[in-house]
């Protein structure tokens, strides 16, 4: 009897313990989900002066793929962009965050170009207005111009059919 | 003892205090930026000391030497120069990175175990301790009064 109460204890501080092993602190919830997505006019990777601008994409569902060409877990999610492009759901376009337009260009020849277009955001202003802190990172956006689904770090398979399309097709209607 | 030895003593006591005196002073913020006024200065500090660095997740941002740090405080320092209050600066931060940019965390109805928790564990805790004073000043009470009552009988006899 005397055991039970520190044994009590110990079992709810074990419980407690184990339960934020399965949390993943990386992840943090964005809080542009469901707002509109910010404001950017930014240069094509092969077009420099060709400006693109948030106003551009109003009226389609578009993802925007956050890459670098030092990024090395965008390597690892390249076949999985891809793989999502070749399905013709939506238009897919990169955002370059703090890259050299050089090596972003030897970047997509090596690998090949899954991206209808990239921004170059060479100085990581419209990464931070997206709250972008660890690339890759994926956000789905709407017709309205809202964010629908974001996700921090690789996409990987499972991801991608049970978040990424499932939020595209809900979109889509 | 030996002059020697007390030097060497001397000198063990003053490479800890050393240590100690120059371990906080390793901050990794270098960028020296212009400000128009002391104060601002002196908000800027504050801010890059209250807002987390969302990279390396233990450090604030003019703890870091990550990139976004970098990037982070230059934004700092641009929207204050622009006339932004502190409380602007943490709103801008809060809207595209969520509360967890906050080192320390508002008082709204998600954290409000978070600040009232540990006061409320106090007040469990006092209670649950004046409970027990209570049993035992209860249990000893009697106890009291038996030896007194003892006393007595004993000394009865002795007076008769």
């Amino acid at each position: 009897m005397r055991f039970i109460l520190p044994l009590g204890i110990f079992v709810l501080i074990v419980g407690l313990l184990g339960f934020g092993l399965t949390l993943d602190p990386k992840k943090i919830p964005s809080p542009l989900i469901d707002k509109s997505a910010p404001d950017f006019s930014l240069g094509n990777l092969y077009a420099p002066e060709e400006k693109l601008s948030k106003k551009d994409l109003l009226g389609q569902v578009w993802v925007l793929n956050v890459w670098a060409s030092w990024c090395v877990s965008c390597r690892a999610e390249h076949a999985i962009i891809t793989d999502l492009a070749n399905r013709n759901l939506v238009n897919i376009f990169g955002l370059n965050y703090k890259d050299q337009p050089k090596d972003a260009h030897r970047w997509l020849k090596q690998f090949g170009n899954p991206y209808s277009a990239s921004l170059m955001d060479v100085d990581g202003r419209v990464g931070i207005d997206w709250g972008v802190y660890g690339v890759p990172e994926t956000f789905v956006i709407g017709k309205d111009g809202r964010i629908k689904y974001k996700h921090i770090g690789p996409v990987t398979k499972e991801s991608l059919e049970l978040e990424v399309i499932p939020a595209i097709k809900e979109l889509l209607g | 003892m030996s002059v020697k030895r007390i030097m060497v003593k001397h000198l063990r006591l003053l490479s800890i205090v050393a240590l100690l005196i120059f371990s906080g002073v390793s901050q990794a913020a270098v960028e020296a930026y212009k400000f128009k006024t002391p104060k601002m200065e002196a908000e800027y500090n504050q801010l890059i000391g209250e807002l987390r660095c969302l990279v390396c997740q233990n450090q604030n941002l003019s703890g870091s030497n990550a990139d976004l740090a970098k990037d982070l405080r230059q934004k700092t320092h641009e929207l204050l120069m622009d006339g932004n209050t502190p409380d602007q600066v943490s709103d801008y931060m809060v809207a595209r990175y969520g509360d967890f940019v906050l080192y320390r965390p508002p008082l709204q109805n998600n954290t409000l175990l978070l600040w009232l928790g540990p006061f409320a564990l106090l007040l469990l805790v006092i209670v649950l301790v004046f409970m027990k004073m209570r049993r035992k000043q209860v249990l000893v009470a009697p106890e009291q009064d038996a030896m007194a009552k003892a006393k007595q009988l004993l000394s009865e006899p002795q007076e008769k």
